[in-house]
């Protein structure tokens, strides 16, 4: 009798025929119903490939949504926190959004595709929320999560990758911007903007052509070093960039019961999304009196001392170690930058740039648990932050 | 440059009278825009046919609360009081009920009455005092006074006694059915306290919380049924007029388009015609829904609390029947002198109940129940002499209706009606010569209620005291900077009492002082 492969109820990506010929490890977890790998080969070359070359991450099954509608912008503008009327067709803009009491529910990036026309990209899904905010709008919301395959395309070697493939007006796409352009007689999109804080691109495509797209891709970057990355290297590439992400740096306020266990976007260093200029949007006015009496929680970015990832530690304001004042939600490692990093979640007043506090880090050598009080610095910039992600146009690698 | 004032009232139902009269008793500018080309709303007394008039929703008048008689000095013109119940049996032999007595159920249930009417209306004066006031505030900034009305609310509930407290929690969440049942023996009486239970509503007597309406209705005046002269309109016409003495300005037939909001407040409001108005300060006598959804827009306020509104249940469920008659019609068992009194149609509580069972699926009644008043039997004004107008509330009869409301649908349920009562009145049939049957769509259309509920939405556990309309705007004040709420959507509910027009005055000008 042959040994049968267990049927696990998930969808598979559209690039899965490309995917499971890299595989060589088979570690795949569930994502929104799909099946998304941890690693194909070595998740220490993954995140080197994302460092130092390029990495290829499979976004599809990122929740979509397209939103028309002569309300659309409307609609976008009262949802989110930040000033949507600012982001012109072609440009994408980073988002969070929040219920009436001012906590977020997830965050994500909206595309202006063309006037009126947006693409919402998220981790969770939430067309009901969408729906609830839709009442009394003339919008028109579908998930297209489904009908689009997307990749990263993420590291320094990126854009010299993505030139082999004739994108007109690459060379002038800024951060943030994006372009429509052909790709074998269907459309395909072009945006400067990923989760790695490197110079890098996410390229879109309707899902039936996504293994020819994916053919092409790593036909261009032969040379380039172009490698397929899973999670476990783009969770380690977004804390050096300070990427905070749900269900690890914050839940999403649907999804808890307890009071003070969701966090606003003033308590996850997101304050710049927030505009208050506009009269309204969701959250407006919880996060108006937070604004006036002061947040509880403040998001911290850390560098701390050793090399020992403090994963699940809680903070201290003083090495005796007597009183909490909050807790790690990620660490790592940070191969790059040879630091020993870390976000957490404190009470304020604690965790202003520059303040210095203590994490206790639990690690274990050869079954037996060993516990170190650790000093970390409160930092205010990302941790990883070349300015070739910002460079218009990329130079090449 | 619009006219500036410092109160917009919009709408000028009873409630928007009683709460513009104290803004401007406070020393408010107050303007109230009425669609109508009458004042009143829903309180209002119409002539449906040459000669005769007839309030048009509600006809008899038991929750007016006293408060608001005292704050604006209102002596409401009564042409009777005290008025009984008679509680119809085909064969003659009614059951009476008025204050604390019943007659015609045996010596058993007048006793049984007697305790039940006590208790009930102990906890009824309990919750009247909540019924004046502000609901209190909840969570963890609420504001000390409102954790004192809270903690008081808490203190009232225990002085109770720990038996009667405890009586109180047991059935405050549950339905008139099972309390009547265990009670009384009287079907009729069974059947009149249910309906009163559940009138105005889209409950059955079986529904959660019927006690609590029950309970409503008598919080305030213990529901002492009292006729106005010249019908409900001339109760309205009264809160008009004293509104106007401390110097509000009404205007009527200005239906209003929209509530303008700039920079995220109202800012005062715009009318069909296109006059516009200003004031930072827009107290909606509309239900909720047409507040938010329709004079506000729903992107001025925020999604969560959009969502709620959008949510509240406003199936109105009453239908009103006026027929014009050349004559009293007879009723057997009924002296001559009763006809000024009220007169239902509910024989037992399955009756009641059965009644409901086709408005869930968007029927009417095959037997509806009834509230049948002969208002110009004491008052001469509302139909040529000698003849007379009949005025009942028929229930059940679904704002969705399946089939939807036609002149057919509408002469359908009419032939119901007719038939129903023909066991009680022989010979109404032949005494009409008029009839205006008004559904919920056309309570809707004409009163601008949505769903043409009694209450603005219905009377529930859910939706009452700290959550009515809906949580986090349980205070009068919209999540809208200068928008509040005076209607029956707003805490306590509906029905002529005025207390939901009192408090958000109230409220205004306590808020308002404090800003």
């Amino acid at each position: 009798m042959s040994v049968q492969e267990v049927e696990q109820g998930r969808l598979r990506s559209p690039f899965y025929p490309r995917q499971s010929e890299l595989d060589r490890l088979n570690l795949w977890h569930e994502w929104k119903g799909f099946s998304s790998a941890d690693g194909f080969f070595d998740t220490g070359l993954e995140y080197f490939s994302v460092r130092n070359s390029t990495g290829v991450f499979d976004i599809s099954p990122m929740t979509k949504y397209r939103i028309t509608g002569p309300d659309s912008l409307d609609f976008i503008d009262r949802l989110v926190t930040r000033d949507m009327q600012k982001i012109r067709p072609g440009r994408v803009a980073y988002a969070a959004w929040c219920d009436d009491q001012g906590q977020v529910i997830d965050d994500g990036t909206i595309f202006h595709l063309r006037e009126g026309e947006y693409r919402l990209c998220s981790q969770e899904r939430h067309m009901s929320w969408f729906r609830a905010a839709a009442i009394g709008m003339d919008v028109d919301i579908a998930d297209e999560t489904l009908d689009i395959a997307a990749l990263a395309v993420q590291g320094p070697t990126s854009y010299s990758i993505l030139r082999q493939l004739d994108i007109p007006g690459l060379d002038e796409l800024k951060p943030f911007g994006l372009l429509h352009a052909d790709f074998e007689g269907s459309e395909l999109m072009v945006s400067r903007t990923g989760f790695t804080g490197d110079l890098g691109y996410e390229i879109w495509i309707e899902t039936k052509q996504a293994v020819p797209l994916w053919d092409a891709l790593f036909e261009a970057g032969r040379l380039y070093g172009i490698r397929a990355i899973g999670t476990a290297a783009l969770d380690l590439a977004r804390i050096e960039a300070g990427f905070i992400q749900a269900y690890s740096d914050f839940l999403p306020a649907n999804a808890t019961v307890r009071p003070g266990r969701s966090r606003s976007p003033l308590e996850l260093g997101l304050d710049w999304l927030v505009d208050f200029k506009k009269p309204v949007f969701n959250g407006r006015r919880a996060l108006a009196k937070e604004k006036r009496r002061g947040s509880t929680w403040r998001l911290v970015k850390l560098d701390i001392e050793g090399n020992k990832p403090a994963h699940h530690s809680y903070i201290y304001p003083a090495p005796s170690g007597q009183k909490e004042v909050g807790f790690i939600t990620s660490a790592a490692w940070s191969p790059v930058c040879k630091q020993n990093i870390a976000l957490g979640s404190v009470r304020t007043p604690h965790g202003k740039p520059g303040d210095r506090l203590w994490v206790e880090i639990y690690y274990q050598r050869e079954m037996h648990w060993s516990r170190v009080m650790a000093e970390a610095t409160v930092v205010e910039q990302p941790f990883w932050n070349p300015a070739r992600r910002r460079a218009t146009p990329p130079g090449p690698y | 440059m619009a006219e500036r004032y410092d109160a917009i009232v919009v709408g000028a139902g009873h409630n928007g009278l009683v709460c513009a009269a104290l803004l401007a008793k406070g020393g408010k500018k107050v303007l109230v825009l009425e669609a109508n080309e009458r004042v009143g709303g829903a309180a209002v007394t119409r002539e449906f046919a040459d000669g005769y008039s007839v309030s048009s929703c509600a006809h008899l008048l038991y929750q007016l609360q006293p408060q608001v008689e005292k704050d604006l000095g209102l002596k409401p013109a009564l042409v009777a009081s005290g008025l009984h119940t008679v509680a119809l049996a085909k064969d003659g032999k009614h059951v009476r009920i008025v204050g604390n007595e019943v007659s015609g159920a045996g010596q058993d249930d007048a006793d049984s009455y007697r305790r039940f009417h006590a208790r009930m209306c102990r906890y009824a004066d309990l919750l009247k005092t909540y019924v004046n006031q502000t609901p209190p505030r909840l969570g963890r900034d609420a504001p000390k006074g409102d954790m004192l009305t809270l903690a008081r609310l808490g203190f009232d509930l225990r002085r109770l006694g720990r038996t009667e407290m405890r009586e109180f929690l047991r059935l405050i969440g549950m339905n008139i059915y099972d309390e009547v049942v265990e009670r009384f023996g009287s079907q009729l009486l069974r059947g009149a306290i249910s309906l009163d239970a559940v009138t105005g509503t889209h409950l059955g007597p079986r529904s959660p919380n019927t006690i609590l309406t029950y309970l409503y209705r008598l919080a305030g005046r213990h529901a002492e049924l009292c006729q106005p002269a010249g019908g409900m309109g001339g109760i309205a016409e009264a809160l008009a007029e004293r509104a106007r003495s401390f110097g509000a300005v009404i205007r009527t037939g200005m239906p209003v388009r929209r509530i303008v909001v700039e920079n995220g407040r109202a800012a005062g409001v715009e009318c069909e015609n296109g006059d516009a108005f200003s004031s930072w300060l827009v107290v909606s006598n509309a239900d909720p829904k047409t507040t938010i959804m329709k004079l506000v827009g729903t992107r001025h306020v925020e999604t969560g609390f959009t969502h709620r509104i959008h949510h509240l249940r406003m199936r109105g469920n009453v239908a009103k029947l006026h027929l014009a008659l050349d004559g009293l019609p007879s009723m057997s068992g009924v002296d001559k002198r009763e006809y000024g009194d009220r007169f239902i149609i509910a024989p037992d509580e399955n009756y009641v109940e059965r009644a409901f069972n086709h408005a869930k699926y968007g029927e009417t009644s095959a037997s509806p129940v009834f509230e049948i008043t002969f208002p110009s039997f004491r008052d001469t004004s509302l139909a040529p002499t000698g003849k007379h107008v009949m005025s009942a509330i028929v229930q059940y009869a679904p704002y969705a209706l399946r089939e939807g409301w036609s002149e057919k649908s509408k002469k359908a349920f009419i032939d119901t009606c007719m038939q129903v009562m023909a066991d009680y009145l022989p010979d109404l049939a032949g005494r009409v010569t008029a009839t205006e049957l008004l559904t919920p769509a056309d309570i809707e259309s004409q009163f601008h209620v949505t769903g043409g509920h009694w209450h603005h939405g219905e009377l529930a556990l859910d939706a009452f005291l700290f959550t009515r309309p809906v949580g986090g705007a349980a205070q009068y004040a919209m999540p809208l900077d200068g928008l509040y709420l005076c209607g029956a959507g707003a805490h306590p509910g509906g029905g002529v009492s005025g207390a939901a027009g009192r408090n958000a005055a109230r409220q205004i000008l306590k808020r308002e002082k404090s800003v």
